[in-house]
């Protein structure tokens, strides 16, 4: 069995995230880069299968700058057994069908049964992804596993959406999805971490995948705008000496929120 | 007049989703809204009510995960020629589209806020990092496929005649996941939809345990208001994932919102902070909550919501 993990690297959402003004893209300057713990989820449900299943190939993907690299190590430390890193300055900025297109060629170059995602990144990709390379390779989608069950021809887990509860599967290869509802990454060890060094890390560009990043013939979504709005600031703090509630129901009342 | 073609998704109880209407007004933005409806066609005349100018039918094997949705909306694109292609940025919409967008080699703008066209052609508005920043994009040429985040468009348009047109798909035979079983939930709410309310009231971990919960909810029902909750709650299995407010949640933008031991991390604040008033009540006198609280009282929960509630009643009696 071969499992790709789609992993991204993300701002920390525990430090201040800022987009640069200018160019509208996340200002790394500001930003602790982290392996998204979505992500990480996504890494710790392929290696809980490659833990019961020796012999399975566990390759973590991503398309970042060259600087990510180090959130990368961490899913080798994890415990991937090797990594794929799709970097090109061309590809700075690309959007989701250009982003689509290079993760889909690297999934094909690789090879692979199923592919692994987080069903939404932290830094606001809107959780289109997964469904999109899905198609470009011509397999099922299954989005928004809060529980997975692997066998080696099929996949299957339960999945919420507004409608209701369900259970879906698919024979594969698929791609899916998994929601935070599944358990947290493992963390890394110092063995692992010296492991990690010693394991295949390949670093490709968009030529090398057969992906034109500049094609003019192809439309894209362009930013044109970036705008910050001004921080909250605080309001009345009271300490409630029984009479609390009373002055909120005044408040609320003076808002006109009740009616 | 440019077609925007709006797919619109039906509940397992025929009616259409709650993000109907706010689709059908922000596609309205952009050209006619024309209706794609997959599965039974009863829905037809409640979206025409919505502002549908006509509505697109279409039948599909239930059991099939997503495909059948998404060839019926290429086939929908065929015959239209939209400006626009319009889904809810739901589990079930969201997916369809961005399989869509692949096929078609269309630019796709996901989790969007709003729409507008200018003389140089569609608008769409994002907002990033919990608010904190507004984006704008637009595609470089042709048409735009968008997910619209649900609530946040709250106009609503005017009814329309009903016209419903068959939509002839061809199966595009590529291989699709299957629903193997189906539950509803145990009992739909009565309760405002989280997404869109015009007031929130959430519990965190504060709220101290399953049963507990009632009086948040108690509350929320004397405001008319839905209930939110922080992930602690969540995680500690006070109420369903669905009710979960913050980065990985569902992002609100209430007329009010009230926080009930939620301590108020950065990652619940991305998902409320854009409300217009902020209420909080936390033990924890340097709680970040009140960092953003219009009007924040440091206490225990268990008293003042009880006091609360029974002001707010009192002049009601
Ligand atoms: C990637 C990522 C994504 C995340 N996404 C989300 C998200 O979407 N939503 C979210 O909420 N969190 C999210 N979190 C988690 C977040 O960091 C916090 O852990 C979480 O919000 C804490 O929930 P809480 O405020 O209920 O709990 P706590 O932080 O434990 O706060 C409980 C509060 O209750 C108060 N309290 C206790 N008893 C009482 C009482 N009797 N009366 C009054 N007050 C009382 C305490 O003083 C305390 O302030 C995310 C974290 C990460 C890393
Ligand atoms: N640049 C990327 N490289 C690798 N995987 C990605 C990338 N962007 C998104 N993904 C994957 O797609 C999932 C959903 O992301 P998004 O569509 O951005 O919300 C993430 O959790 C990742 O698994």
């Amino acid at each position: 069995m071969k499992i790709v993990v789609l992993i991204k690297e993300v701002p920390d959402t525990w430090g201040e995230r800022r987009l640069d003004l200018e160019t509208g893209l996340t200002d790394r300057a500001t930003a602790t880069p982290v392996l998204d713990e979505i992500d990480e989820r996504a890494v710790e449900a392929a290696l809980a299968f490659a833990d019961a299943h020796p012999g399975t190939e566990v390759v973590a993907l991503t398309m970042a700058p060259a600087s990510a690299a180090a959130t990368v190590r961490k899913a080798l430390a994890m415990g991937a057994t090797s990594a794929v890193h799709v970097v090109d300055d061309a590809l700075r900025g690309a959007d989701l069908l250009l982003t689509a297109d290079v993760l889909a060629a690297a999934i094909r170059r690789a090879g692979f049964d199923l592919v692994i995602a987080g069903n939404l990144s932290t830094d606001g990709g809107g959780g289109v992804l997964p469904a999109m390379v899905a198609e470009m390779l011509g397999v099922p989608n299954l989005t928004a596993l809060s529980t997975l069950e692997l066998s080696d021809d099929s996949v299957a887990g339960e999945r919420v959406s507004d409608a209701g509860t369900m259970r879906v599967s698919a024979a594969l290869p698929a791609v899916v999805s998994i929601t935070e509802a599944m358990p947290e990454g493992r963390f890394t060890t110092f063995k692992g971490i010296m492991a990690a060094k010693k394991k295949p890390y390949e670093t490709v560009d968009a030529t090398a995948l057969g992906v034109e990043p500049e094609d003019p013939a192809v439309p894209r979504y362009i930013m044109l705008s970036v705008s910050e709005r001004p921080p909250r600031a605080a309001g009345v703090k009271i300490t409630d000496e029984g009479d609390a509630a009373e002055k909120l129901a005044a408040f609320l009342a003076d808002e006109g929120v009740l009616r | 007049m440019t077609v925007a073609l709006v797919l619109l998704e039906v509940m397992p109880d025929g009616a259409l989703a709650a993000s109907s209407a706010g689709l059908l007004a922000a596609a309205d933005q952009v050209g006619e809204p024309v209706a794609v409806i997959v599965g039974p066609a009863d829905a037809a005349e409640e979206a025409a009510g919505l502002g549908a100018v006509r509505v697109l039918t279409a039948d599909a094997d239930p059991d099939a995960l997503t495909l059948p949705v998404v060839d019926a909306l290429a086939a929908a694109v065929a015959r239209e020629s939209p400006d626009l292609v319009l889904a809810s940025n739901s589990v079930e919409s969201r997916d369809a589209i961005a399989r869509l967008a692949a096929r078609l080699r269309l630019p796709l703008a996901a989790d969007v806020v709003g729409l507008d066209r200018d003389e140089l052609g569609i608008v769409a508005r994002h907002s990033a990092f919990g608010g904190a920043f507004t984006v704008e994009g637009a595609p470089t040429f042709g048409p735009l496929v968008v997910t619209l985040r649900p609530g946040a468009v709250t106009e609503r348009l005017d009814a329309q005649p009903v016209v419903v047109e068959r939509l002839e798909v061809v199966a595009s035979g590529v291989p699709a996941g299957r629903v193997e079983s189906f539950s509803e939930p145990a009992a739909p709410s009565s309760r405002p939809e989280l997404r869109g309310a015009r007031i929130v009231v959430a519990g965190g971990r504060g709220v101290g345990s399953r049963e507990n919960f009632a009086l948040v909810e108690q509350l929320a029902d004397v405001l008319g208001a839905a209930v939110g909750a922080s992930r602690a709650a969540v995680d500690a299995g006070y109420v369903p994932a669905a009710a979960q407010v913050g980065q990985t949640g569902v992002t609100v933008s209430p007329r009010l919102y009230i926080a009930l031991g939620i301590s108020g991390a950065i990652q619940h604040r991305a998902g409320m902070q854009t409300a217009t008033t902020i209420v909080a009540v936390d033990k924890d006198p340097e709680a970040p909550i009140f960092a953003i609280a219009d009007f924040g009282i440091v206490g225990d929960l268990f008293t003042v919501v009880p006091h609360l509630i029974s002001a707010l009643e009192a002049p009601k009696k």
